[in-house]
């Protein structure tokens, strides 16, 4: 047990104070390590609570790919730093006050938290008793039944997403030498490579 | 556990969805432009999944886990919804052809646009709600940038996917305060959880107002209508057009079938909230809309103005206000759609023009346009003989019977002072100096101008069936 809590303490330090980093860093691109780092130690904290599918789908999904992606734009955007946080100072009295008021508004919102009192019989989706079923598996289980609607749906907001950014941002330049394997394949010898006899002592015409 | 969910409901839906899969292929493969082909088959697939509505079930039907749900509402909703995607994809086609930016990617993008906004009407659970939302919205912010080396039409997607992300935001932050106080998404759990708890306290209330705001924006209503002036006037005018009817039916249905659905019981809460943004909306929308240069800009304040109006049906929270609700979308629809196919004829050399002062004279050089704009622009300020007047007076009534008289005389000042830019622009054409006359219309553009400008007059005359159509779907809704 002190094992579990020692780790729950070392991930939930690192994972606050990393992504305290990914606001504070000047360079953009060390703010999307330092929050690699934070979804590491989320993982970690999603092991300890057994949900072991979401701790490896967010490493792989999230690093993998997400962090992966934003390290890409950020290195290809030519973001300038400077710019962005100009008027920063100017703003940070109306932006800090705003968040405050916001905070007390949550605090007394969370301090006064209360439940329907059908709320634990209305749940849908229970969680299966672990020993039963793996998470993996329950999570399957509920995803392509009971959700199967949201599910496909989610999967065409994903397809819309990918035409809209297809129709937004593909272009056909003109006089783009674009390699085209079959006409490499069917080019033959009588339509490129012509002889010819060159006669003595003098050049072709 | 795993039996298969009853998929009758929402073969309209499933119908889109493939529909919309097969002619993507269709396009991709096909080596010639489909835009015109596409746009043809996209009409059709809509017209087919509006037979799947009339002929599948009308009842109360639930399904896919209770997430999915088909009733009288949602079938008048879906119908309506679809009649503006078709036509708007008629005018767009027109258009495209004409500016040459033509793409086949257009008509799939409208469709499965449309394809959300059947889903967000039937959602009956927060996560469907939200991932249909979300499919239109997408699609809507493509469409908004569709023009992508026009510097404003960018710029109008870009702030609008900003705002809706934002906005997005909003609402899912709201369900998740709701989720956490009623222990489930779904709207009947919900609806249960919040009649036994009417003292309920200010968590989920925040929630609410929270999920109120995201819709709000969605809807355009004030004070969450910043980014519609500038997306109506940037994105390509029949892509606006599209923007001001289906989205607004989806969105307001989905408005109604929240607030009437499961926070019915919180009736008190909300009521206030929805009288506010009514007010300011009509306010805001009639008072902002009088110093417009820009055509597309005015009607963008217009349509944030009728967004008002339709809101008093929703504030009143009874059945006939429901009623007067969906019937004023039901005009607002064929009234839009009738002046952005005058606004797309006004071109003049082939060139499009969009400032209120080309029109000017236009009562001279182009009589049937200037004689449509007027009928249109009089239904709009709601003057009788034509439709707008029914619009406007069934929803006031409604306010009156429910004892919201503030509402309705407030309604009514609004209307007048809407009136105001309403008619000016029929002073524009027929009494100011003839400015270059415009080129005669297309046949898709003239024909949906002059359908439109004939429908003001007829629903005003033979409104009985469509009244009834919408009473018939207002009571499908729990209000009392």
């Amino acid at each position: 047990m002190i094992v579990a809590s020692l780790a729950f303490y070392l991930f939930s330090f690192i994972a606050i104070v990393s992504a305290l980093n990914v606001i504070l860093q000047r360079n953009p691109v060390h703010s999307v390590l330092w929050l690699i780092l934070t979804f590491f130690n989320a993982a970690g904290l999603f092991l300890l609570l057994g949900a072991e599918f979401l701790a490896m789908i967010l490493v792989v999904v999230y690093v993998g790919a997400v962090a992966v992606l934003f390290l890409f734009v950020v290195m290809m955007l030519d973001i300038n730093v400077a710019i962005i946080r100009e008027g920063f100072m100017k703003y940070l009295p109306v932006g800090a006050f705003i968040g405050i008021v916001l905070l007390v508004e949550l605090a007394l919102v969370f301090g006064g938290w209360a439940m329907a009192p059908e709320a634990q019989s209305l749940r849908l989706a229970v969680t299966p008793d672990m020993a039963q079923v793996p998470n993996t598996e329950a999570l399957g289980l509920i995803m392509y039944t009971q959700y199967v609607y949201v599910f496909q749906a989610a999967g065409l907001v994903l397809l819309v997403a990918m035409i809209g950014s297809i129709v937004l941002t593909m272009r056909r330049r003109p006089g783009v030498r674009k390699q085209d394997i079959s006409t490499q394949v069917n080019r033959r010898k009588e339509d490129t490579v012509e002889i010819v006899k060159v006669p003595v002592g003098k050049g072709i015409a | 556990m795993s039996t298969m969910p009853d998929l009758v409901p929402a073969y309209p839906e499933i119908f889109l969805a493939l529909a919309g899969m097969a002619l993507l292929m269709i396009g991709v493969f096909r080596t010639k432009d489909s835009t015109g082909l596409l746009t043809w088959l996209a009409v059709a697939a809509m017209g087919v999944a509006a037979l799947l509505i009339v002929n599948g079930p009308q009842g109360p039907v639930k399904t896919f886990s209770g997430m999915f749900v088909v009733n009288s509402f949602t079938v008048f909703a879906k119908l309506l919804t679809l009649a503006g995607a078709a036509v708007s994809l008629w005018l767009i086609n027109a258009w495209v052809h004409k500016e040459q930016i033509a793409r086949f990617e257009l008509p799939v993008i409208v469709l499965f646009a449309t394809l959300g906004m059947l889903m967000m009407i039937s959602a009956n659970d927060l996560i469907s709600l939200y991932v249909g939302l979300e499919l239109q919205s997408l699609a809507l912010y493509v469409l908004a940038s569709y023009h992508r080396n026009n510097l404003r039409s960018t710029e109008a997607g870009v702030k609008y996917f900003v705002l809706g992300a934002l906005a997005s935001g909003l609402l899912l932050y709201g369900s998740s305060l709701v989720y956490g106080f009623g222990g489930t998404t779904s709207f009947d759990g919900l609806a249960t959880a919040m009649a036994s708890a009417p003292q309920s306290h200010v968590g989920v209330i925040i929630g609410i107002v929270f999920v109120i705001s995201g819709l709000a924006f969605k809807v355009s209503a004030v004070p969450f209508h910043m980014w519609t002036p500038d997306v109506y006037e940037g994105a390509p005018t029949p892509i606006t057009a599209f923007f001001s009817v289906a989205p607004k039916v989806a969105a307001l249905s989905l408005f109604l079938q929240v607030l009437a659905g499961p926070f019915a019981p919180l009736i008190g809460q909300w009521q206030q909230v929805i009288v506010f943004i009514s007010l300011l909306s009509m306010g805001w929308g009639a008072v902002a809309a009088v110093a417009q240069t820009n055509i597309k800009r005015l009607m963008a304040y217009s349509s944030i103005g009728h967004v008002g109006y339709a809101l008093i049906g929703l504030a009143v929270g009874t059945t006939e206000g429901a009623r007067g609700m969906l019937f004023y979308m039901l005009i607002y629809v064929f009234m839009n759609l009738g002046t952005f196919a005058v606004i797309l004829s006004m071109r003049v050399k082939g060139r499009a023009v969009e400032d209120i002062k080309d029109l000017s004279g236009i009562g001279k050089t182009n009589p049937g346009i200037a004689i449509a704009l007027a009928l249109l622009m009089f239904s709009m300020a709601g003057i009788p003989p034509l439709a707008g007047f029914l619009g406007k007076y069934f929803v006031f009534m409604a306010a009156i019977k429910a004892g919201m008289v503030p509402l309705a005389v407030f309604g009514l000042l609004a209307s007048v002072v809407a009136a105001f830019y309403y008619w000016r622009l029929v002073k524009i054409m027929y009494f100011d100096a003839p400015a270059d006359a415009f080129d005669p219309p297309d046949t898709a553009t003239g024909f949906i101008m002059t359908a439109c400008t004939v429908l003001m007059l007829v629903l005003f005359f033979e409104s009985a069936p469509f009244v009834g159509g919408a009473e018939t779907a207002a009571k499908a809704l729990s209000f009392g």
